[in-house]
């Protein structure tokens, strides 16, 4: 390295001169220059080792064959690789154990997560809160089909699909106009002996059950309501309860009808996702 | 141009026969003379054999002093730090921050020339140079002269004892953060994981080279503190300086004209003395380390040639103006700084002795913020996150303050049981009827009561309880 010299009497210039100042003709620092050929050096090294320069049709590839892509995948196996014990247990585990075990638990509520925000929250919220009167609440205590974990599987894997005839044209406008009466009384836990035996005779009680509280025949997957409690699947207002009533739920070629279509996933997701997503729904609103 | 611009500019070139500029184009071979302050720096460096040591020392079975990354804790004696308590870490920094300013108000770069790993290293590095290559004459020839075996051989001996030091700078500082008996066996059985070699080699490099090689040159163009030292001293700032009054003009001690002379004999030891290559007699320079070397060295020249001693001294601009010099309290610079360090302290201290043994955070569901139940209820989930900090499990009863006829619902009956050390989620549903929430939102308070252990433990965190309000 040259010495250095910063005293202009000394030193020689470069014959530049403007206004009286002189350019000298000193080299760098020392710790600059250092620092400078350190840079080179690491650009040579890199561009061996890694891909770098350009070409026409393709770029240089680096001895050491590193890609993103190649990082990426490496990564996602590291990932899998880290998940797989626990997907094994969970294929060898029924949702209640799965419930039951708390690190298994917290497992299957992060990894559902992504799933459910995929499959499910574009109807019922990404808490479970639903659109009252359009998709269910997952965050309640209502549960149509039944909230045991079991259960939430099956609708899962199965789907669901309510079923209520439509009573227009069936029962007279004076008919329905009295049952929606007891409906809205029945919530309130007001409805008379008379209310009653109106619901019976229009034949209500043979899915609602003969107290109006529902699940009566829900091994035939019809998912009839139970009329007694405050939540409403298709709105409170008496509006919303003649229409239920008069067009029924998901009836073909009715106009006016309820749509209430839970798809099936079985065939979408594996049995093991199914059963993390049920104890995540599960967990919404603890449960029954 | 015309003749009186030029010559300004003329004299500015003749100013710079003072101004050199030292960018290491030549190593600096700094001539050791004994004296108080030399004597001072051996002590003052000795501090840093406690980072050699202090990784060996255990508490209670573990380390004393560990940096756990992994867990996410930091042990330091009989405390443990948590992330959730590094808040202090914020005022450990200002209270060094304010030490730092502080100090250098009153008496200078006392951290640069005592304290510092950069002049404390270079230090044990120039010792060994001088041990095994001779004094600065003799090395500087040793430099200059052609490679012969004994050359090769000193030089050898010499990059070895660096890159022995290097090595264990590097394994120490590793040794911080994981145990240090496992580290030591893991390194000497090259078992030691990626993470671990790259901190040593980045040690060893930095070690052998800036204590090696740089030198003086990290002070002047790789630390920020010689720049930001010159809004840190003032006038009253004591450092060392170069009594101009006495010693000037400089000359020889005998001769011609020697009773027109001042004191300074010209001998140029203070030059040769000083470890960063100023000359303390162009006045107070951003190379100047305040290492009170050149005192020592002037001091025994003094002695020696019978005048005064004290040619070079600590003293202040006010001092050397004829000044009487402002006891250090009497300046409100040193205040202002005293006062932010005391701040500090005690919100250290305070943090230090309320580290509570279990943090809680309550985090209210917001999607939805309440969900209607088939009873009629309003349901409010809420997830408590909990850490607990001790070192065994704490069974806790919750009860909820603030609103009456609330129901709590947990997912298992029974008490909320936190393991040792860690963080478990509890989710816990409230209910209330609607009529007996008055606003859409009421403020309530969890508390979580301990239910075993010696020290009954009751912590209270504030939430909220969401309803539809009124229509």
């Amino acid at each position: 390295m040259a010495k250095q010299d910063n005293q202009p009497q000394r030193v020689r210039d470069t014959g530049h001169e403007w206004d009286g100042i002189r350019e000298l003709t000193n080299p760098p620092p020392r710790w600059w220059m250092i620092a400078f050929h350190a840079s080179w050096i690491w650009c040579v090294v890199y561009f061996i080792l890694y891909p770098s320069i350009p070409l026409v049709h393709d770029y240089t590839r680096g001895i050491l064959g590193w890609t993103q892509i190649k990082e990426f995948k490496e990564a996602v196996r590291e990932g899998e690789a880290m998940r797989a014990p626990y997907l094994k247990k969970i294929a060898a585990m029924d949702g209640q154990q799965l419930l039951a075990d708390e690190e298994m638990r917290n497992f299957s509520e992060s990894y559902a997560k992504a799933i459910f925000g995929d499959n499910c929250a574009a109807c019922h919220g990404a808490g479970g809160e639903g659109a009252p009167g359009l998709f269910p609440v997952l965050a309640d205590d209502d549960w149509l089909y039944g909230g045991d974990i079991d259960t939430i599987i099956e609708s899962i894997t199965d789907g669901r699909q309510g079923d209520m005839p439509a009573h227009a044209g069936v029962l007279s406008d004076d008919e329905i106009n009295k049952l929606t009466d007891m409906v809205i009384a029945a919530s309130k836990g007001k409805a008379t002996k008379e209310q009653f035996m109106l619901f019976d005779e229009a034949g209500c009680s043979g899915c609602h059950g003969e107290n109006a509280a529902g699940g009566a025949i829900n091994d035939l997957g019809t998912g009839a309501a139970n009329l007694t409690d405050q939540i409403w699947r298709f709105g409170s207002s008496r509006e919303d309860i003649l229409r239920t009533i008069r067009y029924g739920v998901n009836q073909e070629g009715v106009e006016g009808t309820r749509e209430a279509i839970m798809p099936a996933f079985g065939e979408k997701l594996t049995p093991e996702e199914i059963k993390m997503l049920a104890v995540k729904v599960y967990g919404f609103g603890g449960g029954k | 141009m015309d003749a009186k611009a030029h010559k300004d500019i003329e004299e500015l070139y003749q100013d710079t026969v003072h101004w050199h500029v030292n960018t290491g184009g030549e190593t600096i071979h700094a001539k050791r003379v004994p004296g108080f302050f030399r004597t001072l720096k051996w002590y003052t460096g000795s501090l840093w054999l406690l980072y050699f040591i202090l990784p060996y020392f255990r508490w209670e079975g573990d380390q004393a002093i560990l940096f756990d990354i992994p867990h996410r804790q930091f042990h330091f004696f009989a405390l443990t730090i948590w992330p959730q308590d590094i808040w202090m870490l914020s005022l450990v920094l200002i209270l060094l921050a304010m030490t730092l300013f502080g100090v250098t108000a009153v008496a200078g770069r006392v951290w640069c020339g005592y304290f510092c790993f950069q002049t404390v290293w270079t230090d044990w590095f120039t010792w060994l140079e001088e041990k095994i290559e001779g004094n600065p004459i003799q090395r500087r020839k040793l430099d200059a002269a052609p490679w012969t075996l004994r050359k090769v051989r000193l030089k050898l001996f010499k990059h070895v004892l660096w890159m022995l030091i290097a090595v264990l700078t590097g394994i120490t500082f590793a040794a911080y953060f994981t145990d240090v008996y496992q580290l030591w066996a893991d390194y000497l059985t090259l078992q030691a994981p990626l993470v671990a070699w790259v901190v040593l080699a980045a040690f060893i490099f930095g070690t052998y080279v800036f204590a090696g090689f740089m030198r003086e040159q990290v002070c002047f163009w790789l630390c920020p503190y010689a720049r930001i030292q010159s809004v840190m001293v003032d006038k009253d700032t004591i450092m060392p300086t170069y009594d101009y009054k006495r010693g000037e003009p400089r000359g020889k001690v005998r001769g011609k004209g020697v009773s027109e002379r001042g004191d300074c004999i010209d001998c140029r030891l203070c030059v040769g003395v000083c470890p960063t290559g100023v000359d303390i007699r162009e006045g107070m320079q951003e190379g100047c380390i305040t290492c009170g070397l050149c005192i020592d060295a002037c001091n025994g020249v003094m002695e020696k040639v019978g005048r005064p001693k004290g040619l070079i001294r600590y003293a202040s601009r006010k001092e050397m103006a004829g000044e009487k010099l402002r006891p250090f309290f009497r300046r409100p610079r040193v205040w202002a700084y005293l006062s932010i360090f005391l701040l500090s302290a005690g919100g250290i201290v305070y943090g230090l002795t309320h580290i509570p043994p279990v943090e809680l955070s309550i985090v209210h569901e917001r999607q939805p913020l309440f969900t209607r139940m088939s009873d009629g209820s309003i349901q409010n989930k809420y997830t408590i996150k909990a850490v607990n900090k001790t070192s065994q499990n704490l069974h806790f009863r919750l009860s909820i303050r603030g609103m009456d006829h609330v129901r709590v619902r947990l997912e298992e009956a029974g008490d909320i049981v936190l393991h040792a050390g860690r963080t478990v989620p509890i989710r816990v549903f409230l209910q209330a009827m609607p009529a007996q929430l008055k606003k859409e939102k009421t403020k309530i308070y969890f508390v979580l009561e301990s239910v075993s252990g010696k020290d009954k433990i009751k912590i209270s965190k504030r939430s909220v309880f969401i309803g539809p309000g009124k229509r």
